[in-house]
Formats: structure tokens, sequence, C-alpha cells
């Protein structure tokens, strides 16, 4: 096991030979057998799903080697890259804006077919060979809806607030980033982002 | 030092009175009154100000009493600064101030959410540097402290778990507050009925759910068995947040406060998970849990020590005080 997360277990292992990671959804025992089973099986499936779409569409992805929906298990390339929650902090204003603005024109090629993320956070996001590999959409749908597309924008900016707190200007270069490759209204998008921080509670 | 403290944030006015002793929260009083809504009806702002205006007063001297002090020995007034209902906010405020003018002692305003975490840091041993999810009627957030602050890692974007189960509770005819109701009928529901399960990253939203299981009742499903669907459905999502909001920032307690968490279902599942990835799970006593005074004292206590001042001309009160604007000058 490389890692443990909130849901999932990442394994390393073996496939054909090559070295793949294994996501394996456990079950938790704190919900009730229905729950579960469905949120298990739906949440691989979609997983799944999206990351081939979103692979086809030109966004960075590892390769989807098999799956196994009865014990919520996805065979997957293994990313030899770093997460970019563990480099944005020690790179350079330059770099950290390059980095930022790929992030912001990948998300804009999600959005520009409906696919979202659901989950964007830095520990999403694995910088491999110049290019970022998003990883995780285990949150994630297909929603056309501006609604859908600044709720998926907003995690991202609450990521940056809470966890590089240090560094205010992220979420405008990944904006910057954005705005250049999406091919809908982007005005539309930002002020429904302002509309969704001004819906939190006591917000001005 | 002793700290006496007024919440009035929205249905509960409390009077808590404090002593801090090497550091830790020592309880002298803690007194509450709820105020009631009619039947069918939630929080009227004004109502619940009356009421808390009625009977401030009498719990003040009810504290001293309980407490067997006199009020020479107050050495801080605290009161609730905000989120929450304007009315209530200032009859609570405007006590604070009277009583502080009074006894020529010092004022100080607090935010409520972050005193449900600091009363469970103050009263429980072993719990540090905890993940609070923070459940009542007006609050669903997962706090937990990051770079010198209160942070807020997920919330409801839409309503309240507790206003969703009050909601719920008024459209089948229960009376206010409908959780602890709604919770004993679902311990007779067996069947679960599907609900929309709504996370978006680390939030959540009930809205949605709530639509739904009105649907149920229309469709003439059994309550028992929507009651029990609501529950495992909503404190699931709960939970799996706070989960998320534990791996995110690496933190082994999680800590429970605000109303709900006096759910027995919640707590079960909650401190699954905790045992599910070895990690500590912390719940105050039911006095500490529902709002009250005595976290207002503590919080102001803490505060005033690590030489916070206020005065009676800028303790104005806040009603979108939120979470993370506090600069928390009393831990590292």
């Amino acid at each position: 096991m490389i890692y443990r997360g909130a849901e999932a277990e990442i394994l390393l292992s073996e496939f054909m030979n090559i070295k793949v990671v294994q996501k394996k959804r456990i079950p938790k025992k704190y919900r009730i057998k229905e729950i579960d089973t469905l949120l298990i099986s739906y949440r691989t499936k979609e997983e799944a799903r999206l990351m081939t779409e979103a692979r086809t569409h030109g966004v960075a992805v590892p390769i989807i080697y098999d799956i196994d929906l009865e014990n919520g298990v996805i065979t997957m390339e293994y990313l030899d890259g770093k997460r970019i929650k563990d480099i944005i902090e020690d790179v350079d204003e330059k770099e950290r804006k390059k980095i930022c603005r790929m992030i912001g024109e990948s998300i804009a090629k999600l959005h520009n077919n409906d696919i979202i993320h659901g989950d964007i956070t830095t520990s999403n996001m694995i910088l491999k060979n110049s290019r970022i590999h998003f990883i995780d959409f285990g949150l994630g749908c297909k929603d056309g809806e501006i609604e859908a597309k600044g709720v998926d924008l907003h995690v991202l900016m609450e990521a940056f607030n809470s966890t590089h707190a240090r560094y205010p200007k992220c979420f405008n270069y990944v904006l910057d980033g954005y705005k250049k490759e999406f091919k809908g209204d982007v005005k539309l998008v930002v002020k429904k982002i302002e509309d969704i921080v001004r819906r939190g509670r006591y917000r001005r | 030092m002793i700290c006496l403290g007024i919440e009035g944030t929205a249905h509960t006015i409390g009077i808590g009175l404090v002593e801090d002793i090497n550091g830790r929260c020592h309880i002298l009083s803690n007194v509450i009154k709820i105020y009631k809504p009619k039947h069918g009806g939630g929080i009227h702002p004004r109502e619940a100000a009356n009421h808390h205006a009625t009977y401030v007063a009498d719990l003040i001297k009810e504290s001293i009493k309980k407490a067997d002090i006199e009020y020479a020995d107050i050495d801080l007034v605290a009161f609730s600064k905000g989120p929450g209902l304007g009315p209530c906010l200032r009859t609570a405020a405007t006590a604070a101030r009277a009583l502080s003018l009074s006894l020529n002692k010092p004022i100080m305003g607090v935010n409520h959410c972050v005193a449900h975490l600091e009363i469970g840091r103050g009263t429980i041993e072993k719990c540090r540097d905890p993940v609070l999810l923070y459940v009542s009627g007006a609050n669903t957030q997962v706090i937990a402290f990051a770079e010198g602050k209160y942070r807020v890692f997920g919330e409801t974007l839409d309503i309240g778990i507790g206003n969703c189960l009050d909601k719920f509770g008024r459209y089948i005819g229960l009376d206010f507050p409908c959780g602890p109701k709604i919770e004993k009928l679902a311990e007779k529901g067996k069947q679960y009925l599907e609900l929309p399960y709504s996370i978006k990253g680390m939030d959540i939203a009930f809205s949605g759910l709530l639509t739904a299981a009105e649907q149920y009742v229309k469709h003439g499903k059994k309550i028992e068995d929507i009651c029990y669907s609501i529950q495992e459905t909503t404190f699931a999502a709960l939970t799996e947040v706070t989960e998320r909001a534990m791996a995110h920032t690496e933190k082994d307690e999680v800590l429970l406060g605000g109303g709900v968490a006096c759910n027995k279902r919640l707590r079960e599942m909650v401190k699954t998970m905790a045992q599910e990835r070895d990690a500590h799970f912390f719940v105050p006593s039911h006095d500490l849990c529902v709002d009250n005074g005595a976290m207002i004292a503590w919080l102001g206590l803490l505060m005033y020590k690590s030489g916070i001042r206020m005065n009676v001309e800028n303790s104005h009160i806040d009603q979108r005080f939120r979470t993370d604007r506090v600069d928390v000058s009393w831990r590292d």
C-alpha cells in the first residue's frame, strides 16, 4: 500500500509484468450495506468512465488496465511524478504561475466536454513529464451546467485557500489558464464562483 | 481567573461560569433556557430575543448561586458575538455590556463555532488538535486548525443538518426540535429507501435529499423507514466529509459538537470511522455539546489570556461572523 485516502487504498502491484497502481475502495463499517455497496460500485464505474473520456479529450490521466466493479478496484498506470501539493510551495513564482496555468487549461478541457472532476485539490494532481495528470475522479460526474463547473473550480479555490494560504495568487493563475482554453462564456463561470462563495454560510 | 459567558445565537440563552485551572477548563455552573417555536413553525428571531430578554437576568443569578461565588469573583464577561440571529445576539450582547459596566470588568465577544471546538479541547483530557464536525440547526461545518486559523474544510452548501431534520419533521407534523423525535422513529425503520447522497469535494448539500424524502411521504412510504433512510444517508455523508478532512489535514483526532451531535447513531458512525483509521474520537458531555454559556466563557477566557482586549464601545455583534476570520492567538 502506498497511500491510504479517506475512501480508498492505493496499492502498488503488477499487471502483465508492468508496474501498476490499484485503487481499491474500502467498504466502510460506519454506513449500512445498502449505501456502501451502492456508493462503491457506482463510484468505481463512474470514475473509470470519466477517466477514459478525459483522456480522449487530451487531459492527462493514468491509463486504465482493468476494472473490477464487485470489489471496487481500478487497475491503472503507475505515475512516477510529484504531487502538486508537495511541490507548489517549493518552486519559484514563475514556475508556480506556469503550473497553475496548466492546471487551469486542463480543467477547461474537462469542462469543455462537461466532465466535472468533483474533487480538484492539489493532492489530486501529479506533475510528470511537464504535464499535469489528474487522478481521483471518484466524486466526478457529467454535467453541462455552469453551476457544476463553478462548484468544481470553487473546490480548488478552497483547497488553495486552506492548504496553500501563503500563495494567494495561485487560483488567479489557474483562472488565467482556464480562460485561455474554455470554449463557453468564462464570465458566467467566474460569476458563478463568486455566487457560490457568497452562498456559503455567513459570507458577505 | 473566572469568566462568565453569555450564549445567545439562536434558540438558547445560556449562562456559564468557568475557571481556568492550570490551563484546563473547570466548569463552575452552566445553565440554559431554550425558546420553543409555535407548533409548525421555525425560530422567530424577535420572539426568541424576547424570550432571552425575559430570562437572562434570572439565569445570571442562578448561575452565580449554583457556582457558589460572588459577583465580585468574576474577572471577565464573554458573550457570543456571532454567527447567529441578530435580535438574539443583540440581547445577549446587551446583557454582557450591562454586566461588564456594572461590575467594572472587561468584556469579550467570541465566535460561537470556535467556542464549540475549544470547549472540547478545554474539557477533554486527550483532545488536543481535533477535526471538529460541528452539526447544529444552522451550522454544519468541518473545522480544523491550520496555519494560525480555524479553517473550514467542508460545510453545507445549502441548509444545516439540524435545519434539514427540523424541516422534514415539521413536514410530517413533529414539534421543534425534531431531531430527537426523528431519531426515535428511525430506530424502528428497517427498509432503506434510496436518497440523494450529495458530496462536492469536502462540501455537502441536503436540500435535494429533503425534497426526495418529502416525496416518499407523499407516496405513502412508512415514516419510520424514511426517517431511518434520512439518518443513514445524511450521517454517512457527514462522516465521509469528516474523514476526508482528517485524511487531508493528516490529523488523528475527531471531535463532535453542536446539538445534532447528541444523536446516538451519528456518534456511533463517527466513532466507527475513527476506529477504522486508528484515530481518537471525542464528544463533550451533553450540556457542553448543545449551545451553552460555558463554552462562550471558556473561549473568552482563552482570548483574554492571550492578550486580546475589547471594550464596550467596540463590542459589536456580527451575524455573519465566519469561523475562519478569527485570528487564533491562543494556540500554536
